[in-house]
């Protein structure tokens, strides 16, 4: 490969590099670069105007939480499910693994819209019989975890079911003629194994996670102070001509996700090479 | 410690990989489960280890029953042909798995560990990880790991099918030695005959999911108790409607009466060995012999020549015809 590489004519090879330079350039490093200039562009006044305004703290704290809490269960029943799809054969086990898939199919503002349906306050299936126990979903943090969830769903399954797939069963097996039982063997083996696949689902989640907007945007509400989050935020600065304060905002939720895969992609290689 | 086999059926969907099969393993011996792909002797060797489980019959280790027994409650240890290495853990924490999960005292651990590592020979690579192995070291450590539980019973699914063709042989020499040494009993799992009849104490022949024949190496070789066995243990060819050993054939130039007459069609040199093919009216007799024998009789390709078996020589009734087996 690296011979058919060489024996390409640099011209040849060096607008293909120009090419996708330019593409990359126009749709994701220009954009983004631009959101981060105009942050910038009076200094950092309007961050300081964002950390100081307590309902921008409150959404981005929100946020957070949301977004660590869906984490937290993606992750678990992620891996679960995982470890379901590939090493168990059971009948519905094709259309179980559509219906994961599906969070990446359905827009999200359907799966706001069909939360509602089902945990509505007013004639959702459960809502209101949960809401007379005193559980508000819908236009509470419930559903928009509910619904961060979902459009996250798939994301660690997706990064753990090839890994599982490519080490096979021996391993465990191998453990389980040592001596180990399943959860031995889980903590043992599986889960070493598996463990970076994890680790690049949970990064993944957690972009996608901070950056949840249609879904939220429909059953949170959008109380300000209560139940809005920081999307939500920065489209409430844009529409209101608050263009600084919706640039900081969306700086500070890109640079979480940028932080988290370059942590990611800095301690990767290290552990393979060793 | 022995295994007692009654009764033992499984089936995977429409396809029978064990029918009925009975078998008594006994105490401290290498015992060979052989026979071609995907006649049910893995299956059997996994029913044995508690990986898979039979649908019909009882399986007995040491005299406990353990048919319903799950895998790490047997107390046996397995090698993987592909070696199931732990990819993560050192060679030494490998080898250690087992006393961990025993929650073995660390000094008594690392005693036996190192006690195991020597016996495998890699004592030097007790800090690497399986990656930074050969094939042939991985299986090794794999072995060591198997045994440092003290097990009933050792199992081995085509353990060498992995390697080439001299670490292979090394580590089949080497797993006899092994085996005098340990007296654990030991099944293994080939289809390599001559791997079978060079290590094992006892052969048991298995083709589609039945036991053809149970024996010593040279009761197999001697006695088949049909063409299967004859076929698959060793080379054939057929004379007369019989199938005879290639090397229990002579030739004669000399009418000497009781021989099949027939034309040389080819001669094949393989290193010390001749094989010359005569065409015997509509049967094509595969005969070997050595270089000096072939090159007293003074014969070519074309030449007339007598085949007839040298006495004493073993044949079996052939129940079908199939073309000649060179080999």
């Amino acid at each position: 490969m690296v011979e058919a590489r060489r024996r390409q004519p640099t011209a040849l090879r060096w607008v293909f590099r120009a090419i996708v330079t330019t593409y990359l350039f126009l749709l994701v490093a220009g954009p983004v670069s631009l959101v981060v200039r105009h942050t910038f562009a009076e200094g950092l006044t309007d961050l300081q105007g964002i950390a100081e305004d307590p309902d921008v703290v409150h959404a981005l704290r929100l946020t957070v939480v949301v977004a660590l809490v869906s984490v937290v269960i993606n992750t678990v029943f992620g891996v679960g499910i995982s470890l379901l799809l590939v090493r168990y054969e059971f009948p519905g086990r094709r259309l179980l693994s559509a219906f994961v898939n599906l969070p990446l199919s359905v827009s999200p503002i359907v799966v706001g819209l069909s939360l509602v349906l089902v945990y509505g306050g007013r004639n959702g299936w459960f809502g209101p019989t949960l809401e007379a126990a005193g559980f508000q979903v819908v236009f509470a943090t419930p559903a928009i975890v509910m619904a961060t969830v979902f459009v996250a769903l798939p994301l660690v399954v997706r990064e753990v079911v090839p890994v599982l797939q490519e080490v096979g069963v021996e391993q465990e097996q191998a453990a389980r003629s040592l001596g180990a039982g399943s959860l031995q063997t889980f903590r043992r083996i599986t889960l070493p194994t598996i463990r970076w696949a994890v680790v690049y689902g949970v990064v993944l989640s957690l972009a996608r996670s901070l950056g949840e907007f249609g879904a939220v945007k429909v059953v949170s509400g959008n109380v300000l102070g209560q139940t809005r989050t920081a999307t939500l935020v920065v489209e409430e600065k844009y529409l209101n001509f608050d263009q600084g304060g919706a640039y900081a905002t969306a700086f500070l939720l890109a640079s979480i996700s940028v932080a988290c895969i370059v942590v990611v992609s800095i301690i990767r290689p290290r552990e393979q090479r060793s | 410690m022995s295994i007692e086999i009654n009764g033992v059926g499984k089936q995977f969907g429409d396809f029978v990989a064990l029918d009925d099969v009975s078998l008594h393993i006994p105490t401290g011996q290498l015992t060979a489960l052989l026979g071609p792909s995907g006649g049910g002797k893995s299956t059997l060797l996994r029913i044995i280890a508690g990986l898979e489980h039979a649908d019909r019959g009882r399986v007995q280790i040491e005299g406990l029953d353990a048919t319903h027994l799950p895998a790490q409650k047997r107390n046996v240890g397995f090698v993987f042909q592909h070696y199931a290495a732990f990819k993560h853990l050192t060679v030494y924490r490998n080898v250690a798995f087992g006393l961990e999960i025993r929650k073995v005292p660390k000094q008594q651990m690392r005693t036996r560990v190192n006690e195991l590592l020597e016996l495998v020979h890699l004592s030097q690579f007790a800090d690497r990880l399986p990656s930074q192995l050969s094939g042939g070291q991985r299986q090794r450590m794999a072995l060591a790991r198997a045994l440092a539980v003290e097990p009933n019973v050792l199992l081995l699914d085509e353990p060498f099918g992995a390697l080439d063709a001299k670490v292979r042989k090394e580590l089949r020499d080497w797993l006899r030695r092994l085996h005098d040494e340990v007296h654990v009993t030991t099944v293994f799992v080939t289809h390599d005959q001559e791997e079978a009849l060079e290590v094992a104490d006892e052969i048991v022949i298995i083709n589609e999911g039945r036991i053809e024949q149970i024996g010593t190496p040279d009761q197999l070789y001697d006695e088949p108790a049909n063409d299967f066995v004859m076929r698959f243990i060793g080379p054939v060819t057929e004379l007369g409607g019989r199938l005879v050993r290639p090397h229990d054939l002579e030739l004669v130039v000399t009418d000497p009466g009781d021989g099949h007459y027939g034309t040389v069609r080819r001669v094949v040199r393989v290193g010390y060995e001749v094989r010359v093919e005569i065409q015997a009216g509509a049967e094509t007799v595969l005969v070997t012999a050595s270089r000096s024998q072939f090159q007293d009789l003074g014969i070519a390709e074309g030449s007339p020549v007598w085949v007839r078996p040298q006495r004493g020589a073993m044949s079996v009734a052939s129940s079908q015809k199939i073309p000649v087996a060179a080999g």
